[in-house]
């Protein structure tokens, strides 16, 4: 059940129950996924990947493979004729290896073949001779001067800082200082689609992929100045992804120039799809981090000062990095009002899996440590939870750690009181204390919040593109830049055209991305595409109304202003007459109107001063809270997540059943996140390779889940809608970790809370790999 | 050897090499691409396939096995009334987000209904525990096999 706390603006189709529009073709078993796509003549693309996390190349012999029977190429990085590597920063990631590997995924050569098992044969007889390098595991001791390095120019990827106040003055200031480290582990996006590409050499010399593409532009841009051609010889089709979470980005880049290195070489289509091993052998994790926390408070709980040390585990690989720790650089003090701060984030190369984008970007890690932190400094103080986050949250007019007045309603702690009296969480925190004692199943609650900058902020510039074609019959097609990757965004788009038109949403078709369709509409992620697509719809649709009000009104005999476009007709309310917008949209054409349009939206302007760490980070903010009650079993140490209450500000919901879905979702994966998941490496080897051992939450694991939806419109958003996919979760870990403290009495401060750490406070994992990866690692 | 068996209620007689997965039969030579792989090791339930009216793995099962028996794949649930209910109800509870794992949910949400046309939460629970979904946090998949059940109910004592 989804709660309301609203206004009472009437809408006719914005949030609304709405059918999926893509619910049928998915539960049929038409919706056509990345591996669904095969062309006549294809050939079967295989990675032969790399023997050492950290070596260097001193040959590769490929003359075996190449006369395998049925092997149509082998190709390394000398067959590469444009540039070598790529990324959005710093451009180190590799295609193929030139002289050096530096994880496990990587690629040192590609073979294509006339089926899959001769094209994997070949990739086995490719000979590869390595003289292996020291291995950089951890990123706090990669940058140490005595650590062995990645790169000459040392491991440092990247540093953020934010500098606010006397942190000095702050902690004189302050009754209590204390000092925290919080950890977070490397986990997998597992999104139940593994990545696959068709590449297509195409008429004009250039190349069509069709396959797991969630950012098309960004992959595009990597394939033109991989394969030396333009942009515009270059296509990219998104077939329906299934799952990303921010997963189908640099590895597609990768793998989309790999499929059309091969495709062009053999001017035959290829087709490349990764096993599940293969998807968590060389896709990009979430960042582990690394977080101390040096904090100091009055006597009464006021936040003084913070100070803050971030180690991000990046990889061998710049990727996203510089922004998912921007991210955190700018949230990292929590929602909280903090006088004096200075933090510091440092991503730092490794030999372990590279790290980029993954839902909540740089989210997830600070609001463990920030919401973790906050119970202990109750605790100390002798407050409650719900009682310090109140007398220290951030409210309207606040200003936040970079300096950004919160000019906006500010609803925080409007969703923590919610959850909590929804849960009678004061009460049920004191009595578990009293009641736990001698019990074997404790019982224990916990909350947490957070606020959240949306969309990419000063990240980089910010604009969306919506095509809107009307077609004579009145149904109408829209596409955009920005991809429905599961979370929804087909039907929300369609929703927002819909409401705007006055159309159904079943008259709508929405299609998949295409590059030749619609200019660069930057990536899709940051929670950004209903507020950033959802606004360009809305520019596109009023165009079109302006253009075709005229005609409708002359038809109909009668003003303008009295036209009402609503359930596919329009109506004059004068002259009480209807007409069909297939009728409209015909007189339109034989007009010569047009009934395209091309709407566009560029996001309001952010600032960012990198020395300083202070600016306007953010165009606005979302809020959310979250509660978790939890039974801890204190002779196994298994946690039981028992029940779950999420309340979020997603300023108006402009799709109840897709909010809905985003916020179970996530809570799902943040309860993954917070007990089960972790992708171990041991000395840059990875320890597992499928789901056998990699535990994501099964239906057995989730609790009934409470969704609160606050609506504080915003004054930009489409309709006042921000954002939900990633704060959705984002807030389940420190929760949960903060109701097993309430039952134990014990803090973790480490994820995932697995058995041994719940029932021992430490991990006791192995260091070994184990089952098919260790049999397949003798092999070699 | 020559394998005959029946699909989607319609026969089939086809060479299977030995080795052969069913889920490659299905995907790469019948085309019917409906069944998805997400692990090719059982965990992941996106391949399930009915088998004899039991939920099975297909990337588990070889070919040569479904050597006459009756197998049913999410192409073929339009003709099984069953089905079909469990089809519309994950339309109608919005169940559906990426629909990765949708195919081999609707399968195991039929299979489940089979057999106990009314299960409670927890039965439901159990029985789709074998397929993960990394979207929807399962919450809608439930309401949708309860949903299900309502309609198979409600069609059976309308008759």
């Amino acid at each position: 059940m989804a709660d309301y706390q609203s206004d009472d603006k009437c809408f006719n189709v914005v949030g609304s129950r709405v059918i999926r529009v893509d619910a049928v073709d998915k539960v049929t078993g038409r919706a056509k996924y990345g591996a669904d796509y095969n062309a006549l003549g294809q050939l079967y693309g295989v990675s032969k990947y790399a023997d050492y996390p950290h070596a260097k190349i001193k040959s590769i012999n490929i003359a075996k493979a190449k006369s395998l029977d049925g092997v149509r190429a082998v190709l390394t990085h000398e067959n590469i004729p444009g540039e070598k590597s790529f990324g959005a920063i710093t451009a180190n990631q590799m295609v193929m290896c030139t002289d050096t590997v530096r994880f496990m995924g990587d690629v040192v050569a590609i073979v294509a073949a006339e089926s899959q098992e001769i094209a994997e044969k070949a990739a086995d007889l490719i000979e590869v001779d390595y003289d292996e390098l020291p291995v950089v595991s951890d990123p706090e001791q990669a940058l140490a001067d005595e650590s062995p390095r990645l790169y000459e120019t040392g491991n440092l990827c990247f540093h953020h800082k934010v500098r606010k106040g006397d942190i000095e003055k702050g902690f004189a200031h302050s009754d209590i200082v204390v000092e925290r480290d919080y950890s977070t582990q490397r986990i997998e996006h597992s999104y139940l689609e593994p990545e696959a590409v068709l590449a297509e050499p195409g008429e004009n010399g250039g190349i069509t992929i069709v396959g797991t593409l969630q950012n098309l532009y960004n992959i595009r841009r990597v394939v033109a100045r991989v394969l030396n051609l333009p942009l515009n010889r270059i296509r990219l089709i998104q077939a329906t992804l299934g799952g990303s979470f921010g997963g189908k980005d640099e590895v597609m880049s990768s793998i989309c120039c790999r499929a059309a290195l091969l495709a062009m070489t053999c001017g035959r289509p290829v087709k490349m799809t990764n096993s599940r091993e293969q998807s968590m052998r060389e896709s990009y994790k979430r960042h582990p981090y690394k977080m101390k926390y040096k904090v100091g408070l009055s006597k009464d709980g006021i936040l003084q000062a913070m100070e803050i040390k971030v180690y991000a585990d990046a990889g061998p690989y710049s990727a996203m990095s510089p922004f998912v720790t921007w991210r955190s650089v700018v949230q990292a003090t929590g929602p909280y009002i903090v006088p004096n701060v200075k933090t510091d984030i440092y991503a730092a190369y490794t030999n372990n899996c590279y790290t980029s984008a993954m839902r909540g970007f740089g989210s997830p890690q600070i609001c463990f440590a920030t919401e973790s932190l906050m119970d202990e400094l109750a605790e100390l103080v002798g407050l409650d939870p719900l009682e310090i986050r109140l007398k220290n949250i951030l409210t309207d007019g606040s200003t936040t750690a970079t300096g950004q007045t919160l000019n906006h309603k500010v609803s925080v702690g409007e969703a923590l009181n919610i959850v909590s009296k929804k849960a009678d969480f004061k009460a049920r925190w004191q009595e578990n204390r009293r009641q736990n004692i001698n019990q074997v199943i404790k019982k224990g609650i916990g909350l947490s919040c957070s606020y959240r900058g949306v969309s990419l902020g000063a990240e980089g510039t910010d604009a969306a593109g919506v095509g809107i074609s009307i077609q004579t019959d009145g149904s109408v097609v829209v596409y955009t830049g920005l991809v429905d990757m599961g979370q929804g965004a087909a039907t929300t788009i369609s929703i927002v055209v819909a409401e705007e038109l006055g159309v159904t949403v079943d008259r709508i078709r929405f299609l998949n991305a295409d590059t030749t369709a619609i200019p660069d509409s930057g990536p899709t992620v940051a929670s950004r595409t209903s507020f950033m697509a959802g606004n360009a719809a809305k520019n596109g649709c009023a165009e079109l109304l302006k253009r075709i009000k005229p005609v409708a009104a002359e038809i109909l005999s009668c003003p303008e202003s009295s036209l009402e476009f609503k359930d596919n007709k329009i109506s004059s309310r004068v002259t009480n007459k209807n007409l069909d917008y297939g009728e409209l949209a015909a007189a339109c054409f034989r007009k010569g109107i047009s009934l395209f349009s091309h709407g566009w939206y560029k996001g309001p302007t952010t600032t960012w001063d990198e020395h300083t760490g202070q600016g306007d980070a953010y165009f606005t903010f979302v809020y959310a809270a979250n509660l978790a009650e939890v039974e801890v079993d204190t002779v196994t140490g298994q946690v039981k997540v028992t029940r779950f209450i999420s309340s979020h500000d997603l300023g108006r919901t402009l799709n109840l059943n897709g909010a809905k879905g985003q916020v179970y979702g996530g809570v799902a994966m943040g309860l993954g996140y917070a007990l089960f998941e972790e992708y171990g490496q041991d000395d840059g080897r990875p320890l597992l390779e499928n789901f056998d051992e990699y535990l994501l939450a099964t239906s057995c694991d989730v609790p009934e889940i409470d969704v609160i939806f606050i609506e504080n419109p915003d004054l930009l958003g489409p309709h006042g809608a921000k954002s939900l996919g990633e704060p959705a979760c984002e807030l389940a870990a420190p929760a949960i970790a903060n109701a097993i403290t309430n039952a134990t009495g014990l803090r973790v401060r480490e994820l995932p809370l697995t058995l041994e750490r719940v029932l021992l406070g430490k991990a006791l994992s192995r260091k070994e790999t184990r089952g098919s990866l260790k049999a397949r690692s003798r092999k070699q | 050897m020559i394998i005959k068996f029946k699909l989607n209620g319609k026969n089939v007689a086809i060479e299977a090499p030995g080795g052969e997965r069913l889920i490659d039969l299905l995907r790469e030579r019948l085309n019917l691409v409906g069944t998805k792989e997400g692990c090719g090791k059982g965990e992941c339930g996106a391949c399930t396939v009915l088998l004899d009216n039991k939920p099975v793995c297909s990337c588990l099962i070889l070919a040569a096995q479904v050597n006459g028996r009756n197998v049913m794949t999410i192409e073929g649930v339009e003709s099984d009334a069953r089905l079909r209910a469990v089809q519309e109800a994950f339309v109608e509870a919005g169940s559906v987000q990426c629909g990765f794992c949708t195919p081999g949910m609707i399968l195991s949400a039929a299979a489940l209904l089979r057999a106990n046309p009314k299960p409670s939460r927890d039965e439901i629970k159990r029985a789709l525990s074998g397929n993960l979904c990394r979207c929807t946090g399962y919450e809608k998949i439930f309401d949708a096999v309860e949903l299900a059940s309502h309609k198979i109910m409600k069609k059976a004592a309308s008759k």
